[in-house]
């Protein structure tokens, strides 16, 4: 998109600048380009954090830290007693932005909910493909098209939505960046002018800042929305400078050139502990990285084969290789940040000769097989080659013959669903919505075989118990049912739990009020500077 | 001339659907699709899958596709991006003047420093002087720039303070684009300071860019003006009495440029793929990063629109110093 700045911001620019002396601005030193500006039709954490995080709102938000849900745009909600409807309460007297290029002429109110999922739901909204072939990834992803029986607007400050089912994560998926709520009445200007791809470039929301202006690939700029519901921000303007490059990015945050910066190289950060201008914040992410063994596939299909694998796993070094200390090892395949993580469940021990013995038990010898190493880094897994090269050795002292595999990335992802695929793959998820359904169902459920499931394990035991879980909408049970299935997990030992990483977030010491979110979202709701 | 200008032309035409074939099919030949990377590591059902690569029309034969996308691009539609939904040419437009400034910088450096230095080393072939000018050019071409821009970053912007990091320009400074390039912007903006935050922004970039080429034209010259200056003709100039300034500047640089106007027409190819590299560490938003970001992410309308379009750019600059080369050796026009 080249950008096209009206007069109006053009001078609004240049006055900011020259009079408004003691205006705060607030430099971001992004770590990608923004796929577009419309949650729905994007599943990275970068448009995200671009998108939905500065300009939108959504029913329900997650409270800054935690992956707990508070009242958003719905100040209060009833769940029927049967758990398949929900009334949400609108807040009133909430404002969409006034930006140079729309000026809102009524507050938020239910047409604006209805208008932001219907456009996602229903193939014959004229929304649904205002940009050609956009699919709506998370929306499909999360289930929701056969979820949703109906949304209605009781009155102008009431919506009921109407499930097929019982769904317990559903309040939790309100509060994910793909169910932002965008303005209608934008959006009907936009369709009257025949102007719709403007919702994709100029977004226009309910949020803490509001869009000015983006140029491509190189800087996206905002300004605090002077009536937000919530309390105009601290600082005046926002900007993300877009830094592609780990080590720039540290060089940037250095000089002074931005406040904040996402994804530090590993080897960088006792550096910048050290520094005296900079502060570093870290904590345990919502992520997971795994081996998964294919459990349909001989020996595999014998779970003590795979735990005799995994007591040959010397997980503190991989952490200490790959990481270098900034991870932890895994012992649940959900990470310990989130609810229901069951504390009592044991880690397999590091044991190779125990391991060695439950094989010869096992009347598995002279095995070989592949290990496969993901060509990019995530998040969960910095360099799996490195972890793969350790895993090989551990297997070799077993008297396990390990070849590593690698294929081009979108490869990896089609090669390793496929139920027939050969030996263990190493991949891992990052939370989307703090919910362990998001992880236990979504990564290990029945249903995800072929797909999300890589250890192609379906368990009836473990299956039932999640399922249940997903249904009941009473949290004390759903907390119980996902520590069984955790200790069954344990049991049965489709994967290779590897290790939950540290998120790590340096930033200028003058910044204040930045909360680390466990979903790993970059958000600025809050923040200050202090001299 | 006019009938070599249209020999030159009539071959572009088979290049250009060559070239478009190829940019068809190479994104196609790499395992993987882009459907399945919009997905990542979550999966999606092959119900799902079939259905969103039939929306975006990846499910008819090849041919077809084919025949689709080059009947679009000679009406100048060189389709949507399947990750931004954006036209490509849009995009291509908006990012491509930031990495023809840097391009152009680049080239200028390298031919402003190249050239005289390859004049010197060759006149004072076998001295200190030479084998220093040489071997700091090996040396600059074999540099990986990764390497070589973070190490200039670090010195200059980190240790010393004088240039700052990455980006085209300060971020104070924000005024709309009227023409792409910086520089040109930046004093149409009236903003005082812009355009010297632009120049500052430009130089380390510039530099690492430029070392490949400059260390090219740098050994090409030598080489060139080395066999020139054997020649009998130049002999017979000194024996005749003339300054060596003159032998030299006049009589033995005009033929030794030939070869390295050539050598400077193919350092564009070069520069391209430079660009990747060194806008992907100064956070240049130029075409060099977007191209491989687009490759990574499968997106076919992006690759196959961003290869034919720079490959145009390429042949178009290479016939213009074929061109060039005509003019100033007339002996080729024949």
């Amino acid at each position: 998109m080249k950008t096209k700045l009206t007069f109006a911001a053009a001078l609004l620019a240049a006055t900011m600048l020259s009079g408004a002396a003691g205006a705060k601005t607030f430099v971001y030193c992004s770590e990608g380009s923004p796929e577009g500006f419309d949650p729905g039709l994007y599943t990275s954490g970068t448009t995200f954090d671009a998108a939905a995080h500065t300009v939108y709102n959504r029913l329900l938000e997650f409270e800054q830290g935690t992956t707990e849900t508070v009242p958003g745009l719905a100040e209060s909600w009833e769940i029927s007693e049967d758990g398949l409807q929900y009334t949400f309460k609108l807040r009133p007297g909430v404002k969409f932005q006034t930006t140079d290029f729309f000026t809102p002429t009524r507050d938020f109110n239910a047409d604006d909910v209805i208008y932001s999922f219907e456009r996602q739901w229903k193939s014959d909204h004229p929304w649904n493909q205002y940009v050609a072939g956009g699919s709506w990834e998370y929306f499909s992803g999360m289930g929701f098209p056969n979820l949703i029986k109906s949304i209605e607007k009781i009155d102008d400050m009431t919506v009921r939505f109407t499930l097929n089912q019982q769904e317990a994560p559903f309040l939790a998926n309100l509060a994910m960046p793909f169910a932002s709520i965008l303005s209608k009445e934008y959006a009907d200007k936009l369709e009257a002018d025949g102007q719709m791809q403007l919702m994709n470039q100029q977004p226009l929301g309910t949020g803490p800042f509001q869009f000015v202006a983006y140029q491509q690939d190189a800087v996206i700029r905002y300004r605090a929305h002077e009536d937000y519901w919530n309390g105009k921000q601290a600082i005046d303007d926002l900007v993300f400078a877009i830094t592609p490059d780990a080590s720039v990015r540290y060089q940037r945050l250095s000089a002074g050139e931005c406040h904040l910066m996402p994804f530090p190289n590993a080897a960088d950060v006792e550096e910048m502990k050290a520094n005296p201008d900079l502060k570093v914040m870290e904590q345990e992410g919502l992520n997971i990285a795994y081996l998964a063994y294919n459990t349909q596939m001989e020996p595999f299909d014998n779970p003590q084969v795979r735990k005799a694998l995994n007591m040959a796993i010397n997980k503190e070094a991989i952490v200490d290789a790959v990481f270098q200390g900034m991870a932890t090892p895994a012992k649940n395949p959900i990470p310990p940040t989130m609810w229901s993580y069951n504390e009592e469940v044991e880690d397999d021990p590091y044991d190779p000769e125990e391991a060695q013995r439950m094989l010869e038990e096992a009347g598995v010898t002279d095995l070989s097989m592949k290990v496969w190493a993901m060509p990019v880094s995530r998040p969960y897994m910095l360099n799996a080659r490195r972890a793969a090269e350790l895993i090989q050795s551990d297997f070799r002292q077993i008297g396990v013959d390990v070849e590593i595999v690698s294929y081009e990335w979108a490869e990896y992802l089609e090669r390793s669903s496929d139920v027939n695929r050969d030996g263990a793959v190493i991949l891992g998820w990052t939370g989307d919505n703090g919910d362990p359904d998001n992880f236990l169902h979504t990564l290990l459920g029945c249903d995800a075989v072929g797909g999300a499931n890589r250890a192609q394990w379906c368990d009836e035991e473990f299956n039932n118990l999640v399922v249940e879980a997903k249904q009941t909408t009473d949290p004390d049970e759903r907390t119980r049912l996902y520590e069984e299935a955790q200790v069954v997990f344990k049991r049965e030992a489709p994967w290779a739990t590897l290790n939950h990483s540290l998120s790590i977030v340096p930033m200028r010491k003058e910044v204040e009020g930045f909360v680390q979110s466990p979903l790993g979202d970059f958000a600025f709701e809050g923040v200050d500077l202090v001299e | 001339m006019f009938r070599f200008l249209i020999r030159r032309l009539a071959v572009l035409i088979p290049t250009f659907i060559g070239v478009s074939i190829i940019a068809f099919a190479f994104i196609r030949v790499l395992p993987g699709d882009p459907v399945v990377l919009l997905s990542g590591e979550r999966g999606m059902s092959p119900e799902r899958h079939a259905l969103i690569m039939q929306q975006l029309g990846f499910d008819r034969p090849l041919y077809i596709q084919y025949l689709d996308y080059l009947a679009g691009v000679l009406s100048g539609d060189f389709g949507n991006s399947i990750v931004t939904r954006r036209p490509v040419l849009d995009d291509f437009l908006a990012l491509f003047p930031a990495t023809l400034e840097l391009s152009l910088c680049a080239i200028l450096i390298a031919v402003v420093l190249g050239v005289p230095l390859g004049i010197l080393s060759a006149v004072r072939r076998g001295s200190w002087l030479d084998q220093t000018i040489m071997g700091a050019a090996l040396v600059g071409y074999s540099m990986p720039i990764f390497w070589w821009g973070l190490l200039l970053i670090i010195l200059f912007s980190g240790v010393l303070g004088w240039t700052p990091v990455s980006g085209r320009i300060s971020l104070l400074y924000f005024f709309p684009s009227v023409t792409g390039f910086m520089l040109i912007d930046s004093l149409l903006s009236g903003q005082a300071g812009a355009f010297k935050s632009a120049v500052a922004h430009l130089i380390l970039p510039s530099i690492v860019l430029a070392t490949i080429p400059l260390a090219v034209i740098a050994r090409q010259t030598r080489s060139a003006m080395l066999e020139v200056l054997s020649e009998d003709y130049v002999r017979t100039a000194r024996a005749k009495g003339l300054p060596p300034r003159r032998v030299i500047g006049l009589h033995a640089l005009r033929n030794a440029l030939i070869p390295v106007i050539t050598t400077i027409g193919l350092q564009v190819g070069v520069l391209m793929a430079g660009a990747i590299l060194t806008e992907t560490i100064f956070s240049w938003p130029g075409i060099g990063k977007w191209m491989v970001d687009s490759v990574f992410r499968r997106d076919y309308a992006v690759v196959q629109g961003g290869l034919l379009l720079i490959a145009g750019i390429i042949m178009l600059v290479n016939l213009f110093v074929d061109v060039l080369y005509g003019l100033v050796n007339p002996r080729i026009r024949h």
